[in-house]
């Protein structure tokens, strides 16, 4: 019981002092519309290519969503030093490091369903397969949270955390299926492009979207699942390792 | 409860930073409700003992026990026993003074009335009632020192680790902070405080560690640290004019004293008896001095600390000052 009181006050402290703050929810906002007009632009079609920009969009907006924030609840903590007051706290390590990305896994999900609201007015939703598009929004946000933190605990300033994590958002969107398909890639960037979660994810989003999808959605998601184990304990080992010194 | 989860035990801990040793084979324990103080100069390894203490650093040798807890190889194991003030004020900047000590006392688990309640109480104690809703990125630095002393004992630890409570914040804010401490005290909660205040260690501990260059060069009750200079009589002369061979001249002159000048125009006169403070006076003016004064002084931990580990209190004092406490 002791701990959840922790572990809820820290996720709502998170939310009032970063993720409700008008800056942010404003990014949160600007940052799909953005990608959605871009892409449409780009590809000069017109509304019937929703349906196929939609994963594509919704991925860009979950990865840029949560990495961003883990520079700030976590790299800036770390530098004025209120982090130790975590650290000191008596709840178990891994619960602490969950509420702290919480708070961006549901800023993630959040994130995605903007451009999924924006493209009601203009599409039909109606075929889309919520039970697996819902499903791996989640598994998304949870990956791209935790790549995050890999990234904040790897660096001790916030802008090389945000350097750092454009070393890899922006290949990814480019890497991981969401506009171009894998296939399509020079065959020397395949072997990269299935050592990064997005891909799975994204392979989820457009099977549920419009039914194109590579692999099985239950292997996609277990893949996911994977990597956010393993990022989660990378990350953790990171902390204990570089940060209690 | 019983007794003996109110102690810290801690045995040959050693750590350095690359080519750095910070803290070299330190031994101590400090026992149940005992008021224990970690007096050093800068970069003795004050803080690094303190942070190995309670779970922020990791010992490169040697073991540590929290309230009966072993937590050598488990840092975090005892953490739901102890308090900590850090040596710089690190509360959230966005939150209020209230938010933030609420915020603190959740996570030590309390419930939202109790943890309201503590908040309140505290603020009140420490005068801040009217910064209550103010954010603490606005407090000044002395208001900040005090908050964070209300964050490490919001949710009443057993063990207090304090790291210099009383450094950056003014005279009577200080006087309020020592009475804090010593209630405390009296109230059970085991006290490891940290400071470069020889007087304030003297007022309030039990027990003092010397520690110097990351060794404890000494342990004792202040009793029995100052027992030694209070069999002392010293008197202090200030004199200017004093000719460049004073020393060696009053040496000659007065064999049983024994005789220190200290920076501009100042003599401490030791003996084991009482010194007789006319004659002295003679002499110096028949020199050429002249006495401006005369003063018997209380011995007192300081003459000890300086004795010891041959670092003059004052130097330590003014270095401090100068580098701040705080943020
Ligand atoms: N993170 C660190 N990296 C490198 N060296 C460190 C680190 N922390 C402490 N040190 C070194 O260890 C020594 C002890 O530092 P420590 O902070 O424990 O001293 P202190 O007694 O608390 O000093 P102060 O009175 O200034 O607070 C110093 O030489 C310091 O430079
Ligand atoms: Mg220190």
């Amino acid at each position: 019981m002791k701990p959840w009181i922790a572990f809820w006050n820290i996720l709502v402290k998170d939310m009032r002092t970063y993720y409700l703050k008008p800056p942010n929810i404003s990014w949160g906002l600007i940052f799909p519309l953005a990608w959605t007009g871009m892409f449409f632009i780009k590809s000069g079609s017109g509304l019937e290519s929703i349906m196929a920009l939609l994963p594509g969009v919704v991925a860009v907006s979950i990865l840029f969503g949560t990495t961003s924030m883990l520079a700030v609840t976590v790299t800036f903590e770390k530098k004025n030093r209120s982090f130790e007051r975590l650290l000191l706290a008596p709840i178990p390590f891994e619960l602490l490091m969950l509420a702290k990305t919480s708070g961006a896994i549901l800023f993630g999900v959040a994130n995605a369903f903007v451009p999924v609201v924006m493209a009601a007015f203009l599409a039909d939703l109606s075929l889309i397969a919520w039970s697996v598009f819902v499903p791996a929004v989640f598994m998304i946000a949870v990956a791209s949270t935790f790549l995050g933190l890999f990234i904040a605990v790897a660096v001790s300033e916030v802008f090389e955390a945000q350097t750092f994590s454009n070393f890899f958002r922006f290949p990814m969107i480019f890497l991981c299926g969401l506009f171009f398909p894998i296939e399509k890639l020079p065959v020397f960037l395949k072997p990269l492009s299935y050592a990064l979660p997005l891909t799975y994810g994204a392979d989820v989003l457009h099977g549920a979207v419009h039914g194109g999808h590579a692999m099985p959605f239950i292997l996609d998601l277990s893949l996911l699942g994977a990597f956010c184990v393993g990022l989660f304990a990378v990350s953790l080992w990171n902390i204990k390792r570089k940060w209690i010194l | 409860m019983t007794k003996d989860t109110h102690t810290i035990e801690a045995s040959n801990l050693a750590k350095r930073f690359g080519d750095v040793v910070a803290v070299d084979s330190v031994t101590f324990d400090v026992r149940p409700g005992e008021l224990f103080g970690f007096l050093g100069p800068n970069g003795a390894g004050k803080t690094t003992t303190i942070n190995m203490l309670t779970g922020l650093a990791r010992a490169d040798t040697g073991s540590i026990r929290i309230g009966g807890i072993d937590c050598t190889d488990r840092p975090r194991a005892a953490q739901h026993l102890i308090g900590v003030v850090p040596d710089e004020s690190n509360l959230y900047p966005e939150l209020t003074g209230f938010e933030n000590l609420c915020f603190c006392a959740a996570l030590y688990g309390l419930g939202k009335a109790d943890r309201q309640g503590r908040a309140k109480e505290l603020l009140e104690g420490f005068g801040l009632t009217n910064a209550a809703g103010r954010k603490f990125s606005g407090y000044s630095r002395g208001m900040k020192r005090k908050l964070t002393i209300a964050a490490g004992i919001i949710h009443k630890p057993e063990i207090l680790f304090l790291d210099e409570p009383t450094t950056g914040i003014d005279v009577a804010s200080a006087r309020q902070l020592r009475q804090l401490i010593a209630d405390l005290h009296r109230a059970g909660t085991t006290i490891f405080l940290t400071t470069h205040y020889i007087e304030e260690a003297e007022r309030l501990c039990g027990r003092i560690a010397f520690i110097v260059s990351g060794r404890i060069v000494r342990i004792d009750t202040v009793e029995h640290l100052i027992q030694p200079v209070q069999e002392k009589h010293v008197v202090q002369i200030a004199c200017a004019n004093m000719p460049d061979d004073i020393r060696d001249k009053l040496c000659g002159s007065f064999p049983g004293l024994e005789f220190t000048t200290q920076g501009q125009g100042l003599i401490r006169v030791e003996s084991g008896e009482p010194v007789r403070v006319g004659p002295l006076v003679r002499f110096l003016e028949e020199q050429g001095g002249e006495v401006a004064e005369a003063r018997r002084m209380r011995p007192s931990l300081e003459d000890i600390f300086v004795q010891i580990t041959g670092i003059e209190a004052d130097a330590m004092r003014k270095e401090k000052e100068k580098a701040g406490g705080g943020q």
